[in-house]
C-alpha cells in the first residue's frame, strides 16, 4: 500500500498527487512513468512522473480524470492509500549534448514536459516553452513553465488566456525567426505530436515525442503498447515512451488508442452514476 | 495379477459445459481411483521415471505410499523433490518426461504419475492442519529475481536450508507465468497463492511492485546486503510475425491476451480492465499458450476458435491432454497453414466510423511438410496461390517470446547470447558475473514451468555450495 502524501486539484479536471514511494522517488528521471493500482482489482495504469522529492520518498503524479480508474482515483485524498505503484519504468528522456530546447506540451501532457523543461533548464540548456489548452479553465503549471523558460508562450484553442491558436503557430515561428533548436520536445495528445512534428520536419530540427499507449504490465511482457517506428515494432514501454518523432506511426498509434473506446464509455458513465448515488 | 492396461480416466467437466465457463476442467481422481492406479505402478528397481523427471521426484516411493493410502506420506515424499507439487500435477507435460519413461508404458498405458502427484498435493491442501518448521538461519541473504516457477523453487530450496532469502516481483502479484499465463480453468489461482502461502511460512520474504533492472539493480542488491541472487525474470517481450495488419485493433499478443484475463481478471463481468469478447478468433501457433489463448477466447464467448499452425496435429508442440480437451471444447485446428496478412474494417466513405481499423479476417496460405530443419521437425512449405480467407474478429500471436531486456541492459558484466537470454553453465546456473544465477525462461526463451523449476532448485544448490565456501574461507 501507497500513502497519498499531498493531493491538489490544478483544474476542475487534472489532480496533482504526491505518493510516497521511496523506492521509485530514489531513481525516477524526468521522462520515466509509473504504473498504478487504485484498488484491488483495480486496472494498471501508466502514468508519467511529474517530480519527484527524495527527501520526503515521495513522487508527483498529476492525471486528468478520463475514465473509471481515474475517477476512483480522484476520489482518494491525502492521507488514504492506493494499492500499487511501481517503477520507474522506461528510458529517462535524453538530455545528451543539448543546449537549447523547445518543450512543447498540450494540455496536461504539459504535467510530463514540465519536469523535461526544469531538467534541461537545470543542466544549463537555454530552454523555450510552449504551452497549450482548450481554454483558460484548463491551464495548468503556467507559473512553473514561466519559472524554468526563458520564453514562454501560452496558447489556448479559444483565445481566452494567452494567444489564441495551436501550439505549433509560435513554434514555427521561433524555428523561422532564427531559433536554432537542437531539440524540439512535444508531449501531449497524439494529433499535437503529430502537428509538431509536421511543423519541425520541414526545417529537420530533430523531435522527440512521448508516447502512451495502452499499456498493462510496463515491463516488456505483453506487448499491447506497440507502436511502429520507423517501420519497426518497438514497445514504448521498455523501448520509450521518448520515440524520435519523425519515426513514429501517429495514424497507427491515433488508431489503436481507440481500442476499448466502447468499454472505457461505459467505464465513466457507471463511475458517474456511483458518484451520484454517493452523493444522494 | 493382471495389471490394468489402461491408465484411470481423469474425472472431467462436460465439454459443453466447461466450454463456457472459467472453473478447472479436470476435477481430480477420488481416494479409491488414486489406490487403484497406484496400484498399476510395477515399483520396478531402475526407476527410469525419476530420470524422466527434471526435479527428480522420487516417483516410485511416492507412488508406494499412495497405494497403502498413506497419502500425506506420500506427500512428503514428492516435496523432497518438488516445492509445487500441486502446480506440477497440472501443468507438467508428464507425456514427454516421467510418464514417457514408464515400464508399464512399454506395452500399455503408463502409470499417470502427474494425476497421482496431483491427487496427493490436492489432498494435502485441502486437510493441511501441520505447521511447517522454520528451518534454523544459516545468516546468509539471497535475493531471487521474480516469483515464477524457478524462482519460488530457488526460493524454497535457500529457505529451507537456512537462508534469509527476499523475492522481487516486478507485478503486484506473486506466481509469475502461474498467475498471468495458464488460465484459472487450467490452474486455479488459489493453488498458486497456497504454494506461495507455504514459501511465507519457511521465511520467504516476497516484495511485490519492484522490478529489478529499474527499481532496483542488480549491484544494489549486492550493496543491501544480498550475497548471491537468482535471476529467474521470465520471458519478456512477444515476437510477431512482421506480416501487415498487426497493429489493427483485435490483434493481441498471447501475452497481452491471457495477462488481460487471468492476472487482470477481465472475464469476470465487473472486471476494470477491458478484453474484446470476440466472436470469431484465430490463435496464431501450436503451444500451450496457444492452446490456453484458444480456450481462453472460447469461455470468453466466442463461437468460433481457429488454432492456426503451419505444421500438422504430429507436430503440434502442446501438451497432448491440452490439445484433446481444446478439441473436445470444440476447437478448430486449421492446421499447415500460415497467416499471410491480418485484414482490418476501412470505410473510405467515412474516417469516423468506429469499425474503422478492426480486424475483419487473416488471409493464411496452405503448407506441406517438406525435408526435416536441424532439430528433426519437418519443416513446413508453403504453396503459392494457395491463400484465403478466414473470417474472424480477433486474432492472437502465440508464437513465442524473447528474452526481457531489463536485467542485461542494467547489469554490468552478465553475459548474454545472440537472442539475450543470459548465459549460464547448464549444471549450476551460474552466470558470468560473480555471484550471480539465472534460470528458467530468462535463459532458455519460453519453455515449460517443470524445466523452470529444475533450474530454480540447480540453481539452489549451486547458491548453497557458493556459500558455505564462503563460510569455510
Amino acid at each position: 500500500m501507497y500513502k497519498i502524501l499531498t493531493k491538489r486539484e490544478l483544474n476542475p479536471t487534472v489532480t496533482l498527487m504526491e505518493i510516497e514511494a521511496p523506492l521509485v522517488a530514489n531513481k525516477a528521471q524526468a521522462g520515466q512513468f509509473i504504473i498504478l493500482r487504485v484498488d484491488e482489482d483495480g486496472e494498471r495504469i501508466p502514468l508519467t512522473v511529474a517530480g519527484c522529492d527524495r527527501a520526503r520518498g515521495a513522487v508527483t503524479i498529476i492525471f486528468q480524470i478520463v475514465g473509471g480508474t481515474t475517477m476512483a482515483l480522484n476520489a482518494k485524498g491525502e492521507g488514504d492509500y492506493i494499492e500499487d505503484f511501481v517503477g520507474p519504468l522506461g528510458v529517462a528522456t535524453k538530455t545528451d549534448g543539448i543546449k537549447k530546447v523547445c518543450v512543447v506540451g498540450g494540455g496536461v501532457g504539459c504535467a510530463i514536459a514540465l519536469p523535461v523543461a526544469r531538467r534541461f533548464k537545470e543542466l544549463g540548456a537555454e530552454v523555450h516553452s510552449i504551452i497549450g489548452f482548450r481554454n483558460k479553465d484548463l491551464v495548468i503549471l503556467e507559473d512553473e513553465f514561466r519559472a524554468c523558460s526563458e520564453k514562454l508562450e501560452v496558447m489556448t484553442d479559444d483565445g481566452s488566456h494567452g494567444k489564441k491558436g495551436v501550439v505549433t503557430a509560435p513554434l514555427k515561428e521561433w524555428i523561422e525567426s532564427g531559433e536554432n533548436y537542437d531539440e524540439v520536445i512535444a508531449i501531449g495528445p497524439l494529433i499535437m505530436m503529430k502537428f509538431v512534428v509536421a511543423t519541425t520536419k520541414p526545417f529537420n530540427v530533430p523531435t522527440t515525442v512521448s508516447m502512451n499507449p495502452i499499456m498493462i504490465d510496463g515491463t516488456g511482457m505483453c506487448g499491447g503498447c506497440r507502436l511502429t517506428v520507423g517501420g519497426k515494432t518497438k514497445f514504448a514501454c521498455v523501448d520509450g515512451p521518448d520515440f524520435n518523432g519523425f519515426e513514429v506511426d501517429f495514424d497507427e498509434a491515433m488508431a489503436r488508442s481507440s481500442a476499448y473506446a466502447d468499454f472505457e464509455r461505459h467505464e465513466r458513465e457507471r463511475g458517474c452514476n456511483l458518484f451520484k448515488k454517493e452523493a444522494n | 495379477m493382471a495389471v490394468e492396461q489402461k491408465k484411470h480416466p481423469m474425472p472431467v467437466q462436460e465439454p459443453k459445459i466447461r466450454a463456457r465457463n472459467f472453473e478447472e476442467v479436470a476435477l481430480g481422481y477420488t481416494e479409491n481411483i488414486a489406490i487403484a492406479e497406484a496400484k498399476r505402478c510395477l515399483n520396478c528397481k531402475n526407476r527410469p521415471c525419476v530420470s524422466g523427471c527434471p526435479v527428480n521426484v522420487p516417483i516410485p516411493e511416492f507412488i508406494s505410499k499412495v497405494k497403502e493410502g498413506d497419502f500425506e506420506g506420500a506427500y512428503r515424499q514428492i516435496t523432497l523433490a518438488s516445492s509445487l507439487p500441486a502446480v506440477c500435477g497440472r501443468v507438467c507435460p508428464q507425456e514427454t518426461q516421467c510418464e514417457s519413461k514408464c515400464t508399464l508404458g512399454i506395452k500399455f498405458e503408463p502409470v499417470g504419475i502427474g494425476r497421482l502427484e496431483r491427487f496427493v498435493a490436492d489432498r494435502h491442501n485441502a486437510l493441511n492442519t501441520e505447521t511447517v518448521e522454520i528451518p534454523q538461519s544459516n545468516g546468509h541473504k539471497v535475493a531471487v529475481v521474480g516469483s515464477g516457477p524457478s524462482g519460488l523453487t530457488c526460493a524454497g530450496d535457500l529457505a529451507k536450508k537456512g537462508y534469509k532469502v527476499t523475492v522481487f516481483e516486478a507485478l503486484h502479484l506473486a506466481g509469475g507465468v502461474l498467475v498471468y499465463g495458464i488460465p484459472e480453468f487450467r490452474l486455479p489461482k488459489s493453488i498458486v497463492a497456497k504454494e506461495v502461502e507455504t514459501l511465507k511460512k519457511y521465511g520467504v520474504d516476497i516484495q511485490t511492485n519492484v522490478v529489478i533492472g529499474k527499481t532496483l539493480t542488480v549491484d544494489e542488491l549486492f550493496e543491501m546486503g544480498y550475497e548471491a541472487v537468482f535471476v529467474g525474470s521470465g520471458a519478456g517481450l512477444p515476437r510477431f510475425m512482421g506480416i501487415p495488419g498487426e497493429s489493427l485493433k483485435g490483434v493481441y499478443s498471447a501475452n497481452e491476451f491471457l495477462t488481460r484475463s487471468n492476472l487482470m481478471k477481465a472475464y469476470r463481468d465487473d472486471a476494470r480492465t477491458p478484453i474484446m469478447r470476440a466472436k470469431k478468433v484465430a490463435v496464431v501457433g501450436g503451444g500451450n499458450v496457444a492452446m490456453d489463448a484458444a480456450r481462453t477466447a472460447l469461455r470468453l464467448g466466442a463461437d468460433e476458435v481457429y488454432i492456426v499452425y503451419r505444421r500438422s496435429m504430429e507436430e503440434l508442440p502442446a501438451r497432448k491432454e491440452e490439445v484433446e480437451h481444446a478439441e473436445e471444447e470444440g476447437i478448430k485446428f486449421e492446421i499447415l497453414r500460415n497467416p499471410v496478412e491480418i485484414m482490418g474494417y476501412n470505410n473510405p466513405d467515412d474516417r469516423r466510423d468506429p469499425k474503422n481499423g478492426f480486424v475483419t479476417g487473416i488471409k493464411v496460405r496452405k503448407c506441406e511438410l517438406g525435408a526435416p530443419d536441424e532439430k528433426g521437425r519437418r519443416r513446413p512449405v508453403e504453396i503459392e496461390g494457395s491463400e484465403y480467407i478466414l473470417d474472424v474478429d480477433c486474432v492472437i500471436m502465440a508464437i513465442g517470446t524473447s528474452p526481457n531486456p531489463l536485467i542485461k541492459n542494467t547489469t554490468k558484466g552478465l553475459d548474454v547470447n545472440s537472442h539475450g537470454g543470459i548465459i549460464v553453465e547448464e549444471s549450476t546456473g551460474k552466470t558470468s558475473k560473480e555471484g550471480v544465477y539465472a534460470g528458467g525462461d530468462a535463459v532458455t526463451g519460453a519453455a515449460t514451468v517443470i524445466l523452470a523449476m529444475g533450474a530454480g532448485k540447480t540453481a539452489a544448490k549451486a547458491i548453497d555450495e557458493y556459500l558455505s565456501q564462503k563460510d569455510k574461507k
